[in-house]
């Protein structure tokens, strides 16, 4: 059922936010994208399709947790066992959320730091997603035209969560970016980030805030305690905000071990506590995207308050309050869970890396995330991206791989490209890497 | 041993610090005393009665019905992988198998006399975030939607807080049972005119939170008409359709742009959600239905701040796509509204205490004027404290809805048991008749 779409009375009738590119939606990288969703690998169906390593996903552990809602039928209402609490389930809407939901969560978020500190559930506020938690974040700490700054490389091209769109579309805010370089492994410099304050100043732009990753995507790293404490101490001097993203926090699976941003204020008396903010989620550590659990945990009181308000817009269904309430009060479970996910992670990781030694092909030295960061500097005809977009443009096509470039992630250095290696199960991998190294060898040479 | 550093005060945005959120009004503040103090029948039966809470009680057992025959289906399916692959959904087309049920039960809603198509239901997380997301698409900040009042108080926070859009009311009143009027409609364009503030659109809710009552066709035709000749839009948030008390009473626009053959439909954006005809406010289930494929475009891409959980989608695609428990479902449903409300209109007569004739919602709209001291809003906010702190009832005053007209209360009656109603009916009959003896 079509209907005749006036084009011209399209643009005056809709608004600026409705008719701008702030979705980001329109760039060339979706080519990726298309390649697979035209041609998806499968083992036996389509041995020769392409294999989707773009979709920073984690599927190696969904065995542990379906064993646990078949064991725990009374998280769910729609089984006999959780069914009488349905209707107090389906009429709550009190936007400070189930309680039982903001202490599962409060605990979890102590676990995955080896419960080195504690979270406040009161202080547990939910968002539609991180994608969700980075906007209603952004709503609250700054003002049309105001700007974050933001290290290189930053995610902007995932299917799901894109600082551009996220802190820009509706907000209006911009991000500054902090350049780190491949010549210091990508390390967030003192240096990198005045320079980046001093750039915004001289373009008359107020800065609000740094938003930092960690463990970073696309770097799969994560951020020593010197730096945190550099970091404190620098948005402290400049009176900004510091965003912490730490949805990968579970995701370590190797020394040096994860340092939050919510340990290091412990040991930073002086900083001041109303600028520290974490953005969680439950999508990557535990790998479920579609339940949109965002978490804004934020130490200063009024924005708590008015992210709370916020949520409003984006609360996350009681329904899937209630499973993951109980779900996450399970210490045993959750224990087991994020020890197992480490060790498979771990493992997965080992497996891509020492394939791809065996053909020459380095990664930066990463122990985080769903992902690494893969140097093809070599196989680059001059420096530049668009020799770079060359290059993924062939692994896309001929090595049928979907890899993301590091160009789509304003990284400085052309010739990066991010690996997803979390978002298949064990069963549906073929033999290691042949059909990443080979071809890959071919366009060495 | 603590050292006070004197901290400069961050700034945060001037959305935060605005008041624009609308939690200091009236309309929160009754709910602050009814969780200080609320009712119980065994535990505190003088306790403060929640009526102004438009929640849908009354059908519950319908619901865990299905559940128990259905569980399987409801919650993961009988597939190994259920519930990987619903734990990994995530995109924002939503489950097409629920989109397909939405669609099919905003027809039988309206017994099929307007089709909808699954391909232009968006999904949000509840009305609130629908009607938000619309007014960021089809209004810039400083722009306004014309709104009749008496209207929804949360309005206030949906349409203005973060879009920084305004709201300009379209006044109505008794003399017509508040329906709008064309000179209405012209002289609200006329005052945002006049205060240099471009009109973007109508926003209607049909049926009428607070009124209780459904917009006539004639009048919706009348909207229609007026919204084509400014070249705006018109957003029908019709939420309660499914609680209309007789569903030949309810004109959905729907209808009337199918009756025009879809001429000029592209300006046209209804909301609904699950909140209040399933009575699942907790699970957060709205949608855009909009006619202008550009709006479903960018509301789909705007609605990744604010997805339906896809276990969510799942438990009710399964439970929607059942056209015969859906049909029982909207039968009861109305049945018992409609009895309730005939319940609560012969308590209230009783009491000597008129309403608006309503036909349906979750609500009357009840004629207090008689009471107040004077024709002020101070009188009505006086009378209202009354209630709450003495008959230790929670309404909501007509003016926490914009109501330009004073004396006018909302007054709940399906978020409780029909015992607790009964309780509440009491209450004022006894309260009315202290008044007659005292000023008789």
């Amino acid at each position: 059922m079509g209907f005749i779409s006036s084009n011209r009375n399209n643009e005056q009738l809709l608004s600026k936010i409705a008719t701008n590119d702030g979705h980001g939606e329109n760039s060339s990288y979706f080519e990726g994208w298309k390649a697979y969703d035209s041609d998806p690998y499968h083992s036996t169906q389509n041995p020769n399709g392409v294999i989707q390593m773009g979709l920073a996903e984690n599927e190696l552990c969904f065995d542990l947790i379906q064993e646990w809602v078949q064991n725990n039928p009374k998280a769910s209402i729609c089984t006999a066992e959780g069914a009488n609490e349905f209707k107090e389930i389906a009429i709550s809407q009190d936007y400070h959320g189930l309680p039982e939901f903001r202490q599962g969560v409060a605990k979890f978020m102590g676990k995955v730091r080896g419960d080195r500190v504690t979270f406040d559930p009161d202080r547990i506020v939910m968002s539609g997603g991180a994608t969700g938690a980075h906007e209603t974040l952004a709503f609250c700490l700054a003002d049309p035209g105001d700007a974050f700054l933001v290290p290189t490389p930053y995610i902007i091209q995932d299917q799901v969560s894109r600082f551009d769109r996220d802190l820009r579309w509706r907000t209006g805010t911009q991000i500054v970016p902090v350049v780190c370089e491949s010549s210091n492994n990508f390390k967030l410099t003192k240096e990198a980030l005045e320079a980046a304050f001093q750039k915004a100043t001289e373009a008359k732009i107020r800065v609000k805030g740094l938003l930092i990753t960690n463990p970073s995507n696309p770097l799969g790293t994560v951020l020593d305690r010197d730096t945190l404490k550099t970091l404190v101490r620098f948005t402290n001097d400049k009176n900004i905000h510091l965003v912490c993203d730490e949805i990968y926090a579970a995701t370590v699976f190797n020394q040096p071990g994860f340092i939050s941003i919510a340990e290091i204020i412990e040991e930073e008396l002086y900083c001041n506590r109303d600028l520290i903010h974490i953005v969680y989620s439950l999508s990557k550590d535990l790998g479920f995207p579609g339940f949109r659990v965002g978490i804004v945990y934020s130490y200063n009181d009024q924005v708590t308050s008015c992210a709370r308000k916020m949520s409003s817009f984006g609360l996350v269904s009681t329904q899937t309050q209630h499973l993951i309430g109980s779900l996450l009060s399970d210490d045993i479970f959750t224990e087991k869970f994020i020890a197992e996910s480490a060790d498979r992670l771990a493992k997965r990781h080992e497996i891509f890396i020492k394939g791809l030694a065996q053909v020459g092909i380095g990664s930066l030295k990463s122990n985080a995330g769903l992902f690494f960061w893969m140097d093809l500097r070599r196989l680059l005809k001059e420096p530049t991206i668009e020799a770079e977009t060359a290059l993924w443009r062939l692994i896309i096509h001929e090595v049928k791989l979907n890899v993301s470039p590091g160009s789509s992630f304003h990284c400085s250095d052309p010739g990066w490209f991010r690996v997803c290696f979390a978002n298949m199960d064990m069963t549906t991998r073929m033999s290691p890497h042949s059909p990443i190294s080979s071809p890959l060898v071919r366009a060495r040479n | 041993m603590a050292i006070e550093i004197e901290q400069p005060r961050v700034g945060l945005s001037k959305i935060a610090v605005s008041k624009t959120h609308g939690e200091d009004s009236p309309y929160f503040a009754g709910w602050k005393a009814y969780d200080e103090n609320p009712y119980d029948e065994f535990r505190n039966p003088s306790g403060v009665i929640q009526m102004g809470l438009a929640e849908n009680q009354v059908s519950f057992d319908i619901l865990e019905e299905y559940l128990e025959q259905h569980a399987e289906e409801a919650s993961w399916g009988k597939k190994a992988s259920g519930f990987r692959e619903n734990a990994l959904f995530q995109d924002y087309h939503g489950l097409q198998s629920f989109r397909k049920a939405m669609a099919s039960f905003m027809e039988q809603i309206r017994e099929g006399r307007a089709k909808f198509n699954p391909d232009r239901v968006v999904l949000t997380a509840g009305a609130t975030a629908a009607n938000e997301l619309l007014t960021f698409i089809l209004a810039d900040p400083g722009d306004a939607l014309l709104v009749p009042t008496p209207y929804y108080p949360g309005f206030d926070r949906d349409l203005r807080w973060r879009t920084g859009v305004n709201i300009v009311p379209i006044h109505c009143d008794s003399s017509n049972n508040f329906q709008v009027t064309p000179q209405a409609l012209e002289a609200a364009y006329k005052n945002a005119e006049s205060l240099n503030i471009k009109v973007r659109g109508v926003l209607i809710t049909n049926p009428s939170n607070p009124l209780g009552a459904t917009i006539h066709r004639s009048t919706l035709e009348q909207i229609l008409d007026f919204v084509t000749i400014k070249n705006i839009h018109l957003v029908s948030d019709e939420i309660y359709s499914g609680s209309v008390f007789s569903p030949t009473e309810f004109t959905s626009v729907a209808e009337i742009l199918e009756s025009r053959s879809y001429k000029d439909c592209e300006r046209v954006h209804i909301v609904y959600s699950l909140s209040k005809d399933l009575g699942l406010p907790g699970f957060r289930v709205g949608t855009i239905y909009s006619y202008n494929d550009r709006v479903v475009t960018t509301a789909r891409r705007m609605s990744s701040f604010t997805l339906i959980s896809s276990q969510t989608q799942q438990l009710l695609g399964s439970m929607l796509s059942d056209e015969k428990f859906t049909g029982n479902y909207i039968t009861k449903n109305r049945e018992r509204l409609r009895n309730r409300y005939e319940k609560m209109v012969g308590g209230l007569r009783n009491a000597g205490v008129e309403c608006l004739e309503g036909n349906a919602g979750l609500f009357c709209w009840v004629n207090l004027s008689p009471l107040l001291e004077n024709q002020t809003r101070e009188s009505e906010l006086a009378v209202w404290e009354a209630i709450l702190h003495r008959v230790k009832l929670n309404i909501s005053p007509g003016s926490s809805c914009h109501c330009s007209e004073p004396g006018w209360f909302r007054v709940c009656f399906a978020n409780m048991s029909e015992k607790t109603l009964e309780v509440a009916l009491k209450r004022i009959q006894s309260f009315m008749e202290e008044r007659k003896i005292t000023s008789g």
